[in-house]
């Protein structure tokens, strides 16, 4: 064993190779005739750092400050939800969905209830299908405007960051008034929706309505003419049409390519076909593009929102089964959201038939005929899927969820190799992954 | 012991007596009980769900027949027989039963073909039928299925193949050479199910730590835990809860 004496950067053999304890100073001399001119870095970066959009881990290969290899591993927050779903009722799985892609939660339930009623054969009344939709478009406004903020935060930009959770708290508002809580809401239920729009909701939707365009507007002028976040997100990133195909990149990312495929237009489901909004494409193929493309949906969803507000006509919010609708009804009282006394009061005290009922759907649950059914919806980060399989019980016997973040975090090697290690944080940033919805 | 892990003991015990598809009849898995509730109407045997062994016949309906004579003519007729056993039509949506030695061919031409042109693959996952009932039920029978989406974004079409295998044999050619998107999908089918895809680039586990024992989504494996004592009351462990089938 043989030991250099150099300040900075200490060596020995070792069965292993030769190695070296580097205490900061000069890296050429540290590795000075040693590698022979290879200046190959391998920087493990994350999962726990500020700048990988959540608990995401790269492995990076540099060569100065270029990266020639990008791996991806994830897996840091993995909890089971899929395997938890086969263990609950058919109901109870939305608590559980709603929690993978923790920023888009109301797809996450649509989705899976949109799976369920294909597989029981029924349908949501139409005031349910376009609560749903109402709550769906204040949700991707608040989606991206995540994207956008913690986009911005990684690359230096915090105004933008405090800025869109700002706004993002206006949606969130919503969304607690209108469910009960700000995000995992479990407000989607198999048949329908938890509970019809409270007094007063519609009139805040619309004075959200009345200073969201404004605000929104307000990212152009703070963001988009802006030099350094333009050269930031140009040409960097780079996908194109083919390479989203082939990598199965959905969502505003293939919508920056060029190909406006939306599922909304494409695939309409919930009505989305007798909504009159533009389908934001753009042809730079580049984080700046998708830059772009989610500023535009956010102005789209304005005007469904709008829509849907015109568009609500009194109904029922459940089917009128009995046998599938949840009994439960919850109401508001001066603590907040809780059970409704008149319905416990109905159940314990008047109708025998209603407290078994109750009773069964709540512990036992209904049964959903066997077979098995794929359901897409639009995402804010693209085709959300979710395969769901029933054998027949009470309980879903296996429910996979396609979520578009992870599948569009595989393109990440592909966007950021060959480029600057700077530009893999943005190339990163223009995917928008979540990690909840990445291990599930 | 009816807990979910016990299934497939029931069913193996039902195996003989129950109908095609094995559903249980009565509320909390019960019979003659007496139970008015109507609950037990619920339990509709469903021979076209996919659990059940069951193929639809032509002609399908749709657009269907179209895509499926396609897909004979792009491979020929001679391996479509052999690659295809069944074609189920169920809820609007067609599955192909693929036998895995054409799995390659036929996605190979299902990406290809202009007639056909699914160009995106949706989702690779799988599910273990172990004690659904099903396939599963009638011993030596694959439990393991592997399930594609593939998407048509030219004719806005979705097709469902299903290739199943045996715990004993799981390999699966991967297809990750035709749709690269397939790489972490199928990584995550072989972490969660432990099928292996013979020419995936880096089989590796994805989401469970790589030094991890089995694979959880397995119908079969253990969830573990202790019974939990509270205030004289014991809480089984999940394995022998009682639970409502």
């Amino acid at each position: 064993m043989t030991t250099t004496h150099d300040p900075y950067a200490g060596s020995r053999e070792t069965t292993e190779g030769r190695v070296y304890t580097v205490t900061g100073g000069d890296w050429d001399q540290a590795f000075g005739g040693d590698l022979t001119g290879e200046e190959r870095l391998v920087v493990n970066m994350g999962p726990q750092h500020p700048s990988t959009h959540g608990v995401l881990r790269l492995v990076l290969d540099l060569e100065g400050e270029t990266v020639t290899k990008a791996r991806v591993v994830i897996g840091y927050l993995h909890t089971g939800i899929e395997k938890n779903v086969e263990y609950r009722n058919w109901t109870q799985g939305t608590t559980f969905v709603t929690r993978m892609d923790y920023l888009s939660p109301l797809y996450n339930e649509t989705a899976y209830c949109l799976a369920v009623e294909k597989l029981l054969g029924i349908e949501a009344p139409l005031r349910a299908q376009t609560i749903r939709v109402l709550v769906m478009e204040i949700n991707r406004i608040a989606s991206h405007l995540v994207g956008l903020a913690t986009g911005g935060m990684e690359l230096g930009a915090l105004t933008g960051m405090t800025n869109g959770f700002r706004e993002r708290e206006l949606c969130l508002d919503l969304l607690e008034e209108i469910t009960g809580l700000r995000m995992n809401h479990a407000y989607v239920r198999p048949g329908g929706v938890a509970q019809d729009l409270p007094p007063g909701a519609v009139e805040s939707i619309r004075e959200w309505l009345t200073v969201m365009p404004e605000r929104l507007a307000g990212y152009h002028k703070l963001l988009t003419g802006q030099p350094i976040w333009q050269r930031r997100l140009k040409d960097v990133g780079y996908l194109d049409v083919t390479g989203c195909l082939a990598l199965g990149v959905t969502g505003p990312v293939l919508r920056a390519a060029g190909l406006p495929w939306d599922l909304r237009r494409t695939e309409p489901y919930l009505g989305y076909q007798d909504y009159d909004f533009e389908v934001p494409t753009a042809d730079t193929s580049d984080a700046w593009g998708r830059y772009l493309v989610r500023m535009a949906e956010m102005f789209e969803s304005l005007t469904i929102v709008r829509q849907a507000l015109d568009r609500l006509e009194p109904g029922p919010v459940m089917v009128e089964d009995r046998k599938i609708a949840w009994p439960a009804q919850l109401s508001l009282g001066a603590d907040g959201m809780g059970n409704s006394l008149e319905h416990v009061r109905h159940i314990m005290g008047t109708s025998m038939e209603a407290l078994i009922h109750h009773f069964k759907l709540v512990t036992e649950g209904f049964r959903v005929p066997a077979g098995q059914v794929y359901v897409p919806v639009e995402s804010p980060r693209g085709e959300l899927g979710y395969h769901v399989v029933s054998d027949g019980g009470t309980r879903p016997f296996r429910v996979h969820v396609r979520d578009p973040s992870f599948v569009n975090l595989q393109a990440t090697a592909a966007m950021s190799e060959g480029g600057m290690i700077a530009d893999v944080i943005a190339a990163i940033a223009s995917i928008d992954p979540v990690m909840g919805g990445v291990d599930r | 012991m009816t807990g979910p892990g016990d299934r497939s003991g029931t069913d193996a015990g039902q195996g003989a007596t129950a109908p095609s598809g094995g559903f249980r009849k009565g509320a909390f898995g019960v019979s003659g009980s007496g139970d008015t509730s109507g609950f037990g109407g619920l339990v509709r045997v469903e021979p076209g769900g996919a659990v059940a062994l069951h193929s639809t016949d032509r002609p399908y309906g749709g657009w269907f027949d179209e895509v499926t004579d396609a897909l004979i003519e792009a491979v020929g007729e001679a391996t479509y027989a052999a690659a295809v056993s069944r074609v189920l039509v169920d809820r609007g949506e067609i599955t192909y039963f693929v036998a895995r030695e054409h799995l390659l061919t036929l996605v190979q031409a299902l990406r290809d073909d202009d007639a056909l042109r699914f160009e995106l693959c949706s989702s690779v996952s799988g599910v273990d039928y172990e004690g659904s009932g099903g396939p599963a039920a009638t011993p030596g029978r694959p439990r393991l299925h592997v399930v594609y989406h593939l998407t048509s974004m030219t004719y806005r079409r979705r097709i469902r193949l299903e290739v199943a295998v045996t715990v004993e044999d799981p390999h699966v050619p991967s297809v990750a050479s035709v749709y690269p998107t397939a790489d972490w999908h199928e990584r995550e089918t072989y972490d969660m199910f432990g099928v292996v895809f013979d020419g995936h680039p880096a089989l590796t586990r994805i989401l469970m730590p790589d030094d991890w024992d089995g694979h959880p989504q397995r119908k079969d494996y253990p969830l573990g835990g202790v019974p939990v004592e509270y205030h004289g009351a014991t809480v089984p462990p999940p394995d022998t809860r009682r639970s409502y089938r």
